[in-house]
């Protein structure tokens, strides 16, 4: 099947030809199936926000290309337009871009700028309120008489409202506390499943990614340093660290009874520490 | 050791708007802190921790209660400057709190306002921005740093003004993880080596196990208080809060559910590794 989006060679400058040029990206090159849940890693500066900005079209690549669907973004503005709706962009902290005077309104904006029927905009407003879990009551209050978690769930919804094909999101569960994290990143997962779309996520969390995605994009020094499975990026833990990055606790305990000499593969996510152990717990007992 | 803050029956409410009611946040809340410690602040979203903080420096005033300060009532107007100069906070979003074009003279900000001699001015910054270890980029300018060095330049303008106590509200949350590793480096260092009063208010359960004393809110209520293995033992109640243990703790409670006896007071990696070594390896002495 052909892969949603495509990203061959990309390369961007910020401020090309002033002192304060910058290369952000490097030769960056990858693809997305539909459908897949992908975690993009990488410490500040590395250059993932402008990758992220590059996959809608709000930057232009300085080289390279952006294929949606095998289609170049930039080769037709009726392609860039329809990039920004098809591939969706939640940036950091997205509760201080509310500003619409209901819920309703605000989560209408995207599609209402795609030129939809009132009816299909309706329908698409309930469906992205109820699949972030805010209710039809509050779609009639202010956003900004909500509480933070609240908001960040409108954000969301405005940008799922769009119903797009890949969803980007940067760090959608900072500041929140554990339950409001698991429920966030529970709304991200449910999308996924329900439209089959491609799902995009910079996460300084390396414990979030290691349980959700089945594949990471490691961003370092403007270049794609790795692109692997959690298992094959994980297990190269000391680059990791030498990025500033870092790798899961259990994967950490787990290389730690290693050196003890205990016989134990790698393990990233508490689910198969658990496994893991049992099975050298069940096997000890028999011998 | 004396109490450096004491929370006494506090009682606050955020007013209504036009007729709207406030909301309660606190009706009675009591907590002290021991000077020259180190506390983590635990609690889901909504539950008073950054409302708490801000009375610990008189950005908000008790509606009921007190809040004492070094001995002094944080609601008497007298006392606002010297509250302030005992007790420094410290936000979430560093690029919130840098006022000046060079980072020097960001930290320089607070001390020029206490109406110290230049001379002075200069010892305590440069003091200071070598105690977060940022003493090279003092002629940088703060918006080219990263968001780490952001927020310990933040530290440092607090530092300069020579504070009891630093309170640090998510500090790290816009952090990637070597930003914080650097800041709560630095905080550390700062308990240890100066004997500041830390309250580290975080969302971030490995970051509160570094603390000498935990404190869980819920509700505006303390929900747990104790040493970090204390706290983080009670998963269970934790859970029930929205909150987590350490992913140390999360698996040796969820090998529990499946047949292990393992103590769940095991919050650093090695010693979470050491004991499941000993558990897997008793099962077959000697064995392979």
């Amino acid at each position: 099947m052909e892969p949603i989006l495509q990203v061959q060679n990309l390369n961007y400058i910020y401020s090309q030809g002033t002192p304060f040029e910058h290369q952000a990206l490097m030769d960056v090159s990858f693809s997305v199936r539909r459908g897949e849940f992908l975690g993009i890693i990488g410490h500040t500066g590395s250059g993932k926000s402008t990758l992220m900005q590059q996959l809608n079209g709000l930057l232009k690549p300085t080289s390279g290309k952006i294929l949606l669907d095998g289609k170049d973004i930039w080769s037709d503005k009726k392609l860039t337009r329809q990039a920004r709706f098809r591939v969706g962009l939640v940036f950091q902290y997205p509760e201080y871009q509310l500003f619409e005077e209901t819920v309703y309104r605000d989560i209408a904006f995207g599609p209402r700028n795609m030129g939809l029927k009132e009816d299909e905009i309706d329908r698409r407003v309930r469906d992205a309120a109820r699949a972030v879990g805010l209710t039809d009551a509050q779609l009639q209050v202010s956003p900004f008489d909500l509480s933070g978690g609240q908001k960040r769930r409108v954000a969301i919804a405005g940008v799922i409202a769009m119903e797009p094909e890949v969803l980007i999101l940067d760090e959608p569960t900072a500041g929140l506390d554990p339950a409001g994290r698991a429920e966030i990143l529970g709304y991200i997962e449910h999308y996924r499943k329900t439209h089959n779309a491609a799902i995009l996520m910079v996460s300084h969390s390396m414990d979030d990614v290691a349980r959700l995605t089945e594949r990471l994009l490691v961003m370092n020094g403007s270049k794609l340093a790795m692109d692997g499975t959690p298992a094959e990026v994980f297990a190269r833990s000391d680059e990791l660290l030498e990025m500033g990055l870092n790798i899961p606790e259990v994967t950490r305990v787990f290389l730690d009874l290693k050196k003890m000499g205990l016989d134990v593969e790698p393990v990233y996510t508490i689910g198969q520490a658990v496994e893991a152990l049992k099975k050298l717990k069940g096997g000890a007992a028999v011998c | 050791m004396s109490e450096i803050i004491s929370v006494e029956h506090l009682a606050y409410s955020y007013p209504g708007v036009d007729d709207t009611p406030g909301v309660a946040v606190f009706e009675d809340m009591n907590l002290k802190v021991e000077e020259g410690s180190f506390v983590a602040v635990l609690g889901g979203n909504g539950c008073g921790k950054s409302t708490l903080a801000k009375h610990f420096n008189s950005i908000l005033l008790p509606c009921g209660g007190r809040v004492m300060v070094c001995g002094m009532d944080t609601a008497d107007e007298e006392r606002l400057i010297a509250v302030r100069r005992n007790v420094g906070m410290v936000f979430q979003n560093p690029d919130n709190q840098i006022v000046a074009n060079v980072v020097e003279e960001d930290v320089a900000f607070g001390p020029e306002n206490l109406g110290i001699s230049s001379a002075e001015i200069r010892r305590r910054v440069d003091n200071a921005l070598r105690q977060v270890g940022m003493n090279e980029f003092a002629q940088h300018a703060p918006h080219l740093l990263s968001g780490g060095q952001k927020q310990r330049i933040a530290i440092a303008g607090i530092i300069a003004m020579e504070p009891k106590c630093i309170v640090l509200d998510e500090p790290t949350a816009m952090l990637d993880p070597r930003g914080r590793r650097e800041v709560i480096d630095t905080v550390m260092k700062l308990n240890r080596e100066k004997g500041i009063t830390v309250v580290l208010i975080t969302h971030h359960m490995d970051e509160a196990a570094k603390a000498q004393r935990v404190v869980v809110l819920h509700e505006g209520k303390v929900a747990a208080d104790g040493t970090p293995k204390e706290v983080f033992s009670q998963v269970e109640l934790l859970h029930s809060l929205g909150l987590a243990a350490p992913e140390t703790v999360e698996l040796c409670w969820e090998l529990n559910k499946q047949g292990f006896s393992l103590p769940l007071d095991r919050l650093g990696e090695e010693e979470c590794a050491r004991l499941l070594y000993d558990a897997v390896k008793t099962q077959c002495p000697g064995g392979n």
